[in-house]
């Protein structure tokens, strides 16, 4: 099952990959980072589908997805 | 697992200053990105400008000048002449570029120097606190025009590509915005597509890409967006301006060619 | 290759060349655009790349980029143009890179004229740019010297990694005289640069950066200037003392470039007419100023004449070498006006008697 991982520290908690989520796997945290920003959460992992969009409309690349070998690979950013 | 979507290595690990929503962090990635795929790390050079990427020698990871306000292209035909083996491409804002430094970028397009230039056109100073642009919406409200842009008094927005467009030197010239996903994807294959072209010495390459300044715009990340989509998209149209090749055979002037220089 | 006839201009341009220099970056302007002319000839047929740039604000940047890259570069302009350049040349010194500029001086203020002058001297020498920082100036008063300096030049920027100037007023690059050039420098033997622009391949990546928002890091980056600084002071100072030997002087000149030249014809005749003994103090490195062998010169002295073509500029590093010990007269004609030799022998009568 693909899954995506967050860079917590460098998350800024702009809240774009959620936006870009379509499917609603990513939510904010009720906890600070340590430069004091919600970060994203990925709060629905296994709603996951590896399509990279939330990595894709991240500014400060943190975060990473990760997908089975044999999933077939949709989306090429 | 398989990694599918990783940190790119033409990136340093240095988390950046930006804005939290600010699209320059996209674009960065994309330039990196570029690099990576088309194996340029190495022999790359990055010219910094003066404004919210000046400390851009910070993040990308390959060599790197700052240059003084507005004379990136000028720096960068310096390094590209002395060094014609180097990738060298500028990282530019619209006051950098289409303010203090038009001179600089209309005659290096003209000379045709074989760099790459990355035009970051959010429609205001950032790194000062919001002044107004040359690209600068009509109606936009900004620190020095805080009535809103009137063009009867401080003339339209300057739309940089299609300026250069004019040019007869061949080059290669787009503008794609980073405000969505489907955008930023487009503008990962516009800007692979210059540094491939400079990588096989074939021309100039820009690449206008139209980003959002949530701070000094008063919105949020994902407001700016749409004030993007529905404000600068209409106005900044999108798409490739000009391939080399297109002037190939060019049509004389007065010769029944109708479309003129 | 032996002696050849050479206008001043073009012979910059050779001399160039000979001391490994292949990039060039400049823009016209009277009355030095025969550096350009004679390098967009030459340097084809020696493998170097000439670019004229859009403006001398485009030049400098370019000058920034080209030392950026290890390669020894060079720009030539005059006056107008030289003060374009003002913060590029900053921007280079604060970056520590090695940059050889050239400025053929023509008369000033504003457009000013495009005769001979000497009225960019404190331009050079005491600021040109913003910030804490100097640009080396070197004055030839001949066509042979102005090769010579051109040569070392280069071996000086590239050894403190600082921008060096030689300004010559508008009769250096104007004038025909015979040249000897000297050797070529082999490029592959031209001093190494870790530092420089060459692509981050089995190494960190280098920075070529003058900001420093931190202000303990501004701070440090000027020390390090400094550093440097005190050592060119220590180590570059030039001069030529003419007809100074001996204790006693009834007068001692001061002037820089041609108006030296045609100090010495001044200073042979009294001694020849008036039997008088007349030395000529030549500082041919402006900055680094030779105050200390001009105070030597200058005590041996009743009185001093310093001569320029300008309104009086380097009459006041005269003044801090004499430390007011000695009577400093003057006597300057600008705008392209050139003091004949008999205008300062009179000058020198008039101050004797």
């Amino acid at each position: 099952m693909p899954k995506i991982v967050v860079d917590r520290q460098r998350c800024k908690g702009c809240e774009r990959c959620l936006e870009a989520c379509p499917q609603g796997v990513i939510s904010m945290s009720d906890t600070l980072n340590e430069k004091g920003y919600f970060f994203a959460v990925p709060s629905q992992q296994p709603r996951c589908l590896g399509c990279q969009l939330c990595a894709i409309n991240c500014p400060d690349v943190a975060i990473e997805v990760f997908v089975h070998g044999t999933q077939f690979q949709f989306f090429h950013a | 697992m398989k990694k599918v979507f990783g940190y790119p290595e033409s990136l340093t690990p240095s988390p950046t200053h930006y804005c939290p929503g600010c699209t320059h962090g996209i674009i960065h990635r994309m330039v990196a990105r570029a690099l990576d795929e088309l194996g340029l790390r190495e022999r790359a050079v990055g010219i910094a400008p003066v404004g919210c990427s000046v400390l851009a020698y910070n993040y990308f990871n390959c060599d790197m000048y700052e240059a003084a306000h507005g004379r990136a292209p000028a720096v960068a035909t310096g390094a590209k002449r002395c060094r014609p083996e180097l990738i060298v491409f500028t990282y530019q804002g619209d006051g950098d570029l289409a303010s203090i430094g038009t001179a600089e970028i209309i005659h290096a397009a003209n000379r045709g120097e074989k760099f790459t230039t990355i035009f970051v056109n959010n429609a205001i100073y950032g790194m000062t606190g919001g002044q107004m642009a040359p690209t600068t919406m009509p109606g936009q409200i900004t620190t020095t025009c805080p009535f809103g842009r009137d063009p009867g008094h401080e003339g339209y927005p300057i739309r940089v590509v299609e300026l250069l467009r004019t040019l007869r030197t061949p080059a290669y010239l787009a503008r794609v915005a980073v405000h969505e996903p489907l955008y930023v994807i487009q503008a990962q294959d516009a800007i692979r597509e210059a540094f491939r072209l400079q990588a096989e010495g074939v021309c100039f390459s820009l690449i206008e890409v139209l980003s959002i300044c949530p701070t000094n715009w008063g919105l949020t990340a994902k407001e700016a967006n749409k004030w993007l989509a529905e404000n600068m998209i209409p106005y900044y149209e999108l798409g490739v301006f000009k391939r080399p090749e297109a002037e190939a055979a060019p049509a004389l002037v007065g010769a029944g060619s109708g479309e003129g220089a | 290759m032996g002696k050849v006839l050479m206008k001043g201009c073009e012979a910059i341009g050779e001399a160039a060349i000979r001391a490994g220099c292949r990039n060039f970056f400049g823009y016209p302007i009277t009355p030095q655009t025969e550096v350009p002319e004679y390098l967009a000839k030459r340097f084809p047929e020696v493998g170097g790349e000439f670019v004229q740039a859009e403006s001398e604000v485009a030049a400098i940047n370019m000058l920034y980029g080209g030392a950026g890259t290890g390669k020894r570069v060079l720009t030539t302009s005059s006056s107008p143009g030289i003060s374009l350049m003002a913060e590029g040349v900053s921007y280079i010194a604060a970056c520590h890179l090695p940059v050889v500029m050239v400025n053929i001086v023509r008369a000033g203020p504003g457009l000013g004229g495009i005769l001979p002058a000497q009225s960019d001297y404190l331009q050079a020498t005491k600021g040109h740019g913003h910030g804490d920082y100097k640009l080396v100036v070197l004055a030839p008063s001949s066509v042979q010297e102005a090769v010579e300096l051109i040569y070392e030049a280069f071996e000086l920027a590239d050894h403190y990694r600082t921008p060096v100037m030689v300004m010559g007023d508008g009769m250096i690059g104007q004038m025909m005289e015979p040249v000897d050039f000297p050797p070529q420098r082999e490029l592959d033997e031209l001093p190494a640069k870790p530092w420089a622009i060459t692509g981050a391949k089995g190494r960190a990546p280098n920075i070529i950066n003058s900001l420093y928002l931190k202000e303990d890091a501004c701070h440090a980056n000027n020390v390090a200037l400094k550093k440097k600084y005190d050592e060119i002071v220590k180590k570059e100072k030039r001069w030529e003392a003419y007809a100074c030997r001996g204790e006693k002087l009834d007068a001692l000149v001061v002037a820089y470039g041609t108006m030296a030249r045609i100090c010495k014809t001044a200073a042979d005749e009294l001694k020849s007419e008036d039997k008088k003994k007349i030395g000529v103090f030549r500082p041919i490195s402006l900055w680094p100023f030779p105050y200390e062998a001009l105070a030597k010169e200058a005590m041996k002295a009743k009185r001093i004449l310093v001569v320029e073509m300008s309104m009086g500029q380097m009459l006041e590093d005269v003044k801090l070498a004499v430390l007011g010990k000695r009577p400093i007269d003057f006597y300057g004609l600008t705008g392209g006006l050139v003091p004949s030799p008999d205008d300062v022998t009179r000058e020198l009568r008039k101050i004797l008697d």
